[in-house]
């Protein structure tokens, strides 16, 4: 049975995002305020604080986001006083 | 972590649950025949592994279902065994199989043809077993891991043939995944220099078309392009009377599959 490498292949990109998205933990939150460089204060469910960015994909769409609005934060395990919003719920 | 060095007597040992692998897979071998499934492999594997000492080796091994790995055409490994899916004249199924007996290991792989198979199938399979054959040929004590995967990687791409990156050949012992990673390519003179007692799963994996992987889900992997895809694997010592293909009989000599 070959050994499937988890580690990182160097000579080869993945079209879909690496595994360091993937091991992203998600979660509710609300938006507190706005920061500068597309920076959102976000208010996770457990009460947390934690500085947030527009994940790429929502920027490309023009996803506006304002205070208050509910949205889907992905943590990093690593750093989990970042996140990455990913989805605006309506 | 480190590589374990493994004395004459494990190397004994990891032998015995070889030579299981080795009848098996020449049972199966000439069990293949079109109009059977794959799931036919696995039952017919199953009941020739009864009554023996030790178990099957993938059997549970991270949730992995059956005893057998049986990818057909364009799965490159992992494939598993099930009753719809049915060999046909022409195909090549990739067999792998591996045992514990006594907490020692053996880990080895076959493809085989169904029926007659076109002239490009046989020479994939041809080149992919001459691959395997060189690299064993390479697992000699002084020389690198680079050597191994080099000599893989060159014969294959002389012929137009692609090797797979995420799957990698691996160190075996009572573990059936150790280290070192054994990748199918590799620069000469490069990675860990081999020493009597390492003992790694040497296993070729050849693309027809482009080395790109896509999986199906959590085990079944196959070519991205759809090209087809051959696999032969034998796990081999390095002794000071050079490699030692612990999955056959020690009488047997000449081309490894």
């Amino acid at each position: 049975m070959a050994k499937q490498r988890f580690d990182e292949t160097k000579d080869k990109k993945k079209d879909d995002s690496g595994n360091s998205k993937e091991d992203a933990i998600e979660v509710m939150a609300t938006v507190i305020e706005p920061l500068p460089n597309a920076m959102f204060r976000v208010e996770l469910e457990n009460k947390h604080q934690v500085l947030a960015h527009v994940s790429g994909k929502m920027r490309k769409n023009f996803i506006r986001i304002l205070a208050g609005d509910k949205v889907a934060v992905e943590l990093s395990p690593y750093d989990l006083t970042r996140g990455r919003i990913v989805y605006r719920y309506r | 972590m480190a590589i374990h060095l493994r004395s004459p007597e494990e190397l004994q040992k990891m032998h015995r649950a070889g030579l299981v692998v080795h009848e098996v897979l020449q049972a199966l071998r000439g069990f293949v025949r079109a109009g059977i499934t794959t799931m036919d492999l696995e039952k017919f594997a199953e009941s020739k592994i009864a009554g023996r000492p030790g178990k099957a080796a993938f059997k549970g091994y991270r949730g992995y279902p059956c005893v057998l790995c049986t990818s057909v055409n364009s799965e490159i490994v992992h494939g598993i065994p099930s009753p719809k899916r049915k060999l046909h004249e022409g195909d090549i199924v990739s067999i792998d199989f591996g045992m514990e007996v006594d907490g020692y290991y053996a880990d080895s792989a076959v493809t085989v043809p169904v029926g007659q198979v076109g002239p490009e199938l046989q020479k994939l399979l041809d080149v992919t077993k001459e691959s395997l054959d060189r690299a064993i040929d390479k697992m000699r004590a002084g020389n690198r891991l680079g050597d191994v995967g080099h000599a893989v990687q060159s014969l294959v791409e002389e012929n137009g043939y692609s090797v797979v990156r995420e799957f990698v050949g691996h160190g075996i012992g009572t573990k059936m995944h150790d280290e070192p990673n054994l990748p199918n390519y590799g620069e000469p003179g490069r990675g860990a220099r081999l020493q009597e007692g390492m003992v790694i799963a040497v296993e070729p994996m050849v693309n027809a078309g482009r080395p790109e992987v896509r999986m199906r889900d959590e085990w079944v992997a196959e070519t991205a392009d759809g090209s087809p895809s051959a696999h032969f694997e034998h796990t081999v010592a390095v002794t000071a009377n050079g490699p030692w293909i612990l999955t056959r009989p020690k009488e047997m000599t000449g081309p490894s599959w």
